[in-house]
This record gives C-alpha cells, sequence and structure tokens, in this order.
C-alpha cells in the first residue's frame, strides 16, 4: 500500500515537503492509524499524536486524502491510493502530523465551557427531566479534534476572531441546557459580526465530524434564539 | 496602540437577518420579471416601458434595487472582513462602497422616475 505524508522538522527541514512510503499489509482491513503505526516502525522519526485508538480521544485528527478525520476510526479500505497524509489545515504546525491546537483551544474557552449558575446549590443534584437532558444530545458527544474547526474556511482567515464549528457547538451545548442561567450573556458574547456570523453555513464542519454531529445546526438555533430575542 | 484581538461589536444578527430577506425579495422579484416576459409573444420596447409606467412595478423595483444594494453591502463588508486585514485599508474600503451604493440608489431612483 502506498502513502504520501506530511514531513516537517523544524530543526532540521527548511520547507515542509511530501515523504512516500510502501507498506506490506498483512491480510484482512486496518484502520489507518494502525498502519501508520507499522511505517513508524520503519521510520521512527514520523510523529503524530493518539492515544485511545478508538475514536474517543480525538489526538489523531489529520487530513486523510483532502478530507478531515480520525485516522483510527478510517478503515483502509475506504482510501483511493496513494493515501496522503497531512497534518489539520489552517492551525501551525510542530512537527510532522502534529499541529499547535492553542488557537483552537482559546476559542473553545471563550465561550465559557461550563455551567453558570449563580443559584445555590441543592442539596443533590441540580435535575434535568429527560426532555430536557434530551436537548443535550448532538452536543455533549463532541471530543474536540478539531476535524470541523479546521475545515471551516472562516476560520482559516479569522482564526483568533471566529469561534469555529467546535466551539460555537459546545456554545449552544450550554445555552442548551437547563441548568445554566447566563443564557442572555452567551447570546450577547456571539451577537458578533466575527464571533458567530463569519458562518457562512458551508457545512464543511457536518461533511468531516468524525462523531457526525451537526455544528451547522447548533449554529442555526442560535440564530433562532438571537431572533426570538429581538422580535 | 497595543495589539488586541478586539471582539464584541455586537451586531450582525440584524444584518445576517436583512441579507436573509433582501435575498427572498430578489428572488421573488426576478423570478416575477423574468416569467412575465417569458410569457410575452411580441416582446417589444413598448412591453418593457409599459411594464415599468405602471406604479406598482417602479415601486417593486426600487424595492428590489434597494434589496440588492444592502445585500451587496453586507456580502462585500463580508469579503472584506475575511481578506483584508489593515483596518484603516478597510475602512476605506467600506466607505467608498457605501457612498458607491448611495450613488447607485440616487442613479435608480432617476432612472425609474425619470422621463
Amino acid at each position: 500500500m502506498r502513502f504520501s505524508i506530511y514531513r516537517y522538522n523544524p530543526d532540521t527541514d527548511s520547507a515542509p515537503y511530501m515523504r512516500d512510503y510502501e507498506l506490506t499489509l498483512p491480510p484482512g482491513d486496518m484502520m489507518l492509524l494502525d498502519a501508520i503505526l507499522l511505517l513508524k516502525q520503519q521510520d521512527d522519526s514520523l510523529s503524530l499524536r493518539k492515544s485511545c485508538r478508538e475514536g474517543v480521544c480525538g489526538s489523531d485528527a489529520m487530513n486523510i486524502n483532502g478530507r478531515n478525520g480520525l485516522a483510527c476510526i478510517t478503515p483502509l479500505s475506504s482510501l483511493k491510493q496513494p493515501i496522503v497524509l497531512r497534518p489539520l489545515p489552517g492551525l501551525p504546525v510542530i512537527r510532522d502530523l502534529i499541529v499547535d491546537m492553542t488557537q483552537f483551544f482559546k476559542q473553545y474557552h471563550s465561550i465559557k465551557p461550563y455551567l453558570i449558575n449563580n443559584n445555590p446549590p441543592p442539596e443533590t443534584e441540580r435535575l434535568q427531566s429527560p426532555a430536557e437532558r434530551e436537548h443535550l444530545n448532538g452536543l455533549y458527544e463532541c471530543i474536540l479534534c478539531g476535524c470541523c474547526t479546521t475545515a471551516c474556511p472562516s476560520f482559516w482567515w479569522n482564526p483568533d476572531k471566529f469561534v469555529g464549528p467546535a466551539g460555537l457547538l459546545q456554545a449552544y451545548r450550554f445555552i442548551a441546557d437547563t441548568r445554566d442561567e447566563a443564557t442572555a450573556e452567551r447570546l450577547d458574547d456571539l451577537e458578533d459580526p466575527y464571533r458567530l456570523f463569519r458562518c457562512h453555513t458551508i457545512m464543511n464542519c457536518v461533511d468531516v465530524c468524525p462523531k457526525e454531529l451537526n455544528p451547522t445546526e447548533a449554529i442555526g438555533k442560535i440564530k433562532d434564539l438571537m431572533i426570538k430575542r429581538v422580535v | 496602540m497595543v495589539n488586541r484581538v478586539v471582539v464584541g461589536a455586537h451586531y450582525g444578527l440584524r444584518d445576517w437577518l436583512i441579507q436573509r430577506i433582501s435575498a427572498l425579495v430578489m428572488v421573488i422579484y426576478s423570478v416575477s420579471l423574468v416569467g412575465y416576459l417569458l410569457l410575452q409573444d411580441n416582446f417589444s420596447y413598448d412591453v418593457w416601458t409599459g411594464i415599468f409606467a405602471n406604479l406598482a412595478m417602479r415601486t417593486f423595483s426600487l424595492l428590489f434595487l434597494l434589496a440588492l444594494f444592502y445585500h451587496a453591502w453586507i456580502g462585500i463588508r463580508d469579503i472584506v472582513m475575511d481578506y483584508i486585514k489593515p483596518a484603516s485599508i478597510r475602512l476605506v474600503i467600506h466607505t467608498l462602497v457605501v457612498l458607491a451604493l448611495i450613488v447607485y440608489t440616487i442613479w435608480s431612483v432617476q432612472i425609474l422616475w425619470g422621463s
């Protein structure tokens, strides 16, 4: 099986380059991550992030044949050869397939990703009815792998100002939570030409999300609430 | 001046909404005008001027043009916000675009209501 992988080591390389690899695979299908780890046995300078290897931690997000995804849950049989691997687009490359996620997490933290409730806590938990809890489905599952945000041209052009699909999905996750009391502040914070309204609904985020979540829908619901607030 | 990332202009919703509504106005106008013209057996200059002799049609046309200009303002501003980084150049472009659109509006009224 043929691979073409983006290589860049800032200590030794003056510019990034693509390097070709050949791999003879054992019979049967395997995930892309397993194949990359076999390649790493050939060339141990190849660097990438990985942890859980089952699509839960979101560490091994990368650009696979031009499309962002998680290597650990992408079957090799689904990919055309040569398999071209690049780091996530739009973020600074630290080395090979490892990108600097600082800007991504800065935007995530900017939406205050925690419950805001200044009422004294009750004796037990703050309870939700099953119907209230239902609203969080399709939102809480986000693993913050960064596939969606780095597939978004609006984030490429304004990474310092546009929250990005992952951050906006989480913003809605807390707006939708009945235990959270800061809806007005959260909407105020996002009522901004850059932070929310750089989204032009091109839906790259929905296309690439490895967890099949829908940030565009969440962004639409935030806009619906903003309209509801002013009319 | 310190170089800080500044956000929080607290507008966006209104423009976003106006862009949607103006698009709707443009679709309704374009489809009805093109549809009407296609239904004419004998399309001539007289038919064309006849359409715009009607006050309601002139008003609808002006509404269409205003929708188009406002839509264009938001669209162009969005493009400038993405691709032009220095605030000073951006302000100059914004100003020129707004002035041009105001001139177009006056010109449109002149065309529709002129002799």
